[in-house]
């Protein structure tokens, strides 16, 4: 048991690295110069350049630049903003809760919306309609949910807030913009095991020990359906996060969306740095957890 | 009959409904279950038979409509049972033992777990108690240890042991009568003879048994009477003395014979040494899965490997094949090295190499029709018919899919293919195995026939010695991975001397026919 968990603790950190390096690569071949994106719109004399290079060590090789910028987040340090002049940590740690929490409520949301639909729409016409409307969701772009929901339910009605991150109310339309997607594949891959379940010879004994079609469903059968799932909703989780950037822009909530969008566009090159090992960190994480679900749903897996 | 029959059918019909054509699975069928009787249904599969058992407890199957004059379970007339009834009566007065308990237990529940649901959908004593009775009820069926047994899930049970818990779970709500279908099926000669002799220890106790198989050989021990079904009919009907004394219908006398057994000799003498493996081993890990074997086939010649799961059979079969690669000894084909050469080197020989596979299903590509299946195997241009002729197969299965086939016809198409290349030795694992025994017999035939016509030499692996019995000139037995005993098998047979295969011996189901 030990030995695959420090694999993939291994593993990790190699994904991190790698996704780091690749990050760095990359704006380090990206056109705009360092300097400028410190100065912004700040004055611009040779000898605030000067200073600036001084200061972030600018003229030092690029090599160098590299593993200083390693050495630092190995001991967690992810430098400064350019753009905001504060330690990175503290810019993204300030946006990161407001997206874990959207995130995780549309993940919630999902989830919950997905079982119902799988194991409550069983008669034949009910599961037709319910599979043509995840059909929907599932093609249908987000951020036109988005605004669907916003022009009937916030300026229309006027239930819910248009923007920002004031109380539970705010957080209602966007987490079921994300959500709805997830539900729509969720609810198609548990559907699809159930009824695969179902035909199994086990169902088979189930029933003839007198149980309830329903205690089948619920007691045998969702196990089993259950594992492809797993897979789905750990892929959604890392899509839920990259989403979260379109749908916060959408809905003017504060979060990393915003952050990344800004960092992006001004070449601030430590915050994006950050982000993508934050992503990195998450998708690893995510997998890992899915692998553990799987040794947790199904004994077969455990003999090592 | 008396009043107290336990199940009474008249003419039950059932149909299936499916989107593109209406299938009749059983179609008018009459008996009766007398209480404490031991009663089988045999047939090939698609006869019904299966069918017929399942629509006792209400379980047909999904799109099935099910009609009958008379259908009374325990006395009550079963065709105005509402689902309540039928949940009720399921699990409480009919318990179903189904064929493979690694998958008709729920692989993800632990046994515990399966026996203890029984206990409680019928509310057999109070949720404190579950554990204690599940684990004598495992006990009954002779599981040891079943404190711990209890614990585990149906894959880390041995297969004996698993449809053990299966049938203690089909006992649990304390049924008058056990529907056993196909039971032992899926399980080793040894380990099948031990869940027969637990049968008969149940019906001894008084149980109403219902068994169905496609073996007449497996349940004529136990049964006091048998149905003989095919096509949905029941074509003979017969307490199981007089059957085997002089069946009437001609298709009854086809399983007997199946059944008792029939030897395929060859007149030809094995001529030179076509596969020669010598000392071979093979470790995975620290386990050592087959030590110190020889095997030598000569054309013409049919050699048998037996054994049990888990014996090192398959291993064998792969190394010889050229699969795996020995861990020591070495392997030679019509004279030249084929172990620990590199696979160019093998190519060349490997048209002389076919394999035949148990189930033909997973070795062929599900979208490919039988004609390109063949074809393949064939220089280009070469006709498909005259080959699947040989193999006994019209023309009209040529555009057919290897899912529209039954099995026997799926097992010659593969027999097509593998003789295509005109080889010199076939591998044959298990290939009969999955097939009802009347159509083992004639597969062995084809088998048997297309050695005698091309001097091809056979490689047949099985658990079943009455196959090997039937087919092979020579047999090797094969026990934790080396070989316990071997020579022809008329002598290993009549004179075994090793003690396993004295137990796989005794264990092999056989009519003794009265003339």
């Amino acid at each position: 048991m030990i030995r695959p968990i420090l694999r993939r603790v291994g593993a990790g950190v190699l994904v991190l690295w790698a996704a780091a390096t690749a990050a760095y690569l990359a704006l380090l071949a990206a056109p705009g110069d360092t300097v400028d994106a410190i100065i912004g719109d700040g004055a611009d004399t040779p000898l605030i350049r000067a200073q600036i290079i001084q200061e972030w060590h600018l003229d030092r090789p690029a090599v160098v630049q590299y593993a200083d910028f390693l050495w630092r987040a190995v001991h967690g340090d992810l430098g400064r903003s350019y753009l905001l002049q504060r330690p990175v940590a503290e810019v993204i740690g300030g946006q990161l809760a407001p997206t874990l929490k959207l995130a995780a409520t549309a993940a919630g949301f999902g989830i919950l919306l997905a079982l119902v639909l799988a194991l409550v729409a069983r008669r034949p016409w009910v599961r037709r309609l319910s599979s043509t409307t995840e059909l929907v969701l599932v093609s249908t772009p987000p951020f036109l949910i988005g605004i669907v929901l916003l022009s009937v339910f916030s300026f229309r009605l006027g239930w819910f807030p248009v923007s920002g991150d004031r109380g539970a109310a705010a957080l209602v339309l966007p987490a079921i913009t994300m959500g709805l997607p997830i539900a729509g594949t969720l609810a198609q891959v548990l559907r699809d095991g159930l009824d695969r379940a179902l035909e199994e010879p086990f169902a088979v004994t189930a029933r003839s020990r007198g149980l309830r079609e329903r205690s089948v469903l619920v007691r045998h059968a969702l196990k089993h359906a259950l594992l492809p799932a797993v897979t789905m909703l750990g892929w959604s989780f890392g899509v839920l996060i990259g989403g979260t950037v379109i749908i916060e822009q959408v809905f003017g909530r504060p979060g990393l969306g915003q952050v990344t969008v800004q960092a992006v566009s001004s070449s601030d090159l430590p915050v994006v740095l950050a982000v993508v090992i934050l992503a990195a960190a998450v998708f690893v994480v995510i997998n890992t957890v899915t692998d553990l679900a799987y040794l947790l749903i199904d004994p077969r897996l455990r003999r090592s | 009959m008396t009043e107290s029959a336990l199940v009474r059918v008249e003419d039950l019909r059932v149909t299936f409904h499916l989107p593109r054509r209406t299938v009749e699975a059983v179609r008018g069928v009459s008996f009766e279950i007398e209480p404490g009787e031991c009663v089988a249904i045999v047939g090939e599969s698609g006869s019904g038979k299966s069918v017929t058992a399942r629509a006792l407890v209400g379980l047909a199957g999904p799109g099935a409509r099910v009609d009958a004059t008379r259908l009374e379970v325990d006395g009550q007339d079963a065709r105005r049972f509402a689902p309540r009834d039928w949940r009720r009566f399921r699990g409480g007065f009919a318990g179903l033992v189904l064929q493979d308990a690694l998958v008709s237990l729920d692989p993800l529940r632990t046994v515990g777990a399966e026996i203890s649901e029984v206990l409680r959908v019928h509310g057999r004593g109070p949720r404190s108690a579950r554990t204690e009775q599940a684990h004598r009820l495992l006990e009954e069926v002779h599981v040891p240890e079943p404190e711990r047994r209890a614990g585990q899930y149906p894959h880390q049970l041995s297969g004996g042991l698993r449809q053990r818990a299966l049938i203690a779970s089909a006992l649990a709500g304390g049924p008058r009568l056990l529907i056993a279908d196909e039971p032992t099926t899926a399980l080793d000669a040894t380990v099948q003879a031990q869940i027969l002799t637990l049968l008969a220890e149940r019906r001894a106790a008084g149980e109403t048994l219902l068994l169905i198989s496609h073996d007449l050989a497996v349940v004529a021990r136990l049964a006091d009477r048998v149905l003989v079904m095919k096509d949905g009919r029941i074509v003979e009907s017969a307490t199981t003395r007089a059957l085997l004394s002089g069946a009437d219908h001609p298709y009854t006398r086809q399983l007997i014979a199946a059944g008792s057994g029939r030897r395929r000799v060859s007149t030809a003498e094995p001529g030179p040494v076509v596969a020669e493996a010598t000392a071979l081993r093979k470790v995975y890990g620290d386990r050592a899965v087959v030590r110190d074997v020889d095997v030598t086939v000569r054309r013409g010649e049919i050699v048998g490997l037996v054994g049990e799961s888990g014996s090192g059979k398959t291993t064998v079969a792969q190394l010889l094949f050229g699969l795996v690669e020995p861990t020591s000894g070495q392997v030679r084909f019509e004279g030249r090295r084929f172990s620990g050469v590199p696979e160019r080197a093998r190519r060349p020989l490997r048209r002389r190499l076919q394999f035949i596979a148990q189930d033909p299903l997973s070795a062929f590509d599900p979208r490919w029709t039988v004609r390109r299946i063949v074809a393949e195997a064939l220089p280009r241009g070469t006709a498909v018919a005259p080959l699947l002729e040989r193999v006994g197969l019209d023309g009209d299965v040529l555009d057919r899919y290897p899912r529209q086939l039954s099995g026997g016809q799926r097992q010659r198409v593969a027999i097509a293919r593998a003789i295509a290349p005109r080889p010199s030795l076939i591998i044959c694992d298990e290939p009969v195995s999955a097939l009802d025994v009347s159509v083992q017999a004639q597969v062995l035939d084809l088998l048997a026939g297309i050695r005698e016509s091309d001097g091809t030499a056979l490689l047949f692996i099985s658990h079943d010695l009455g196959v090997i019995r039937d087919l092979a000139d020579r047999v090797l037995v094969l026990h934790d991975g080396r070989v316990v005993e071997q020579g022809p098998v008329q002598a290993v047979f009549d004179r075994p001397g090793h003690e396993y295969t004295r137990r796989l011996l005794a264990a092999v189901p056989t009519l003794e026919v009265s003339a």
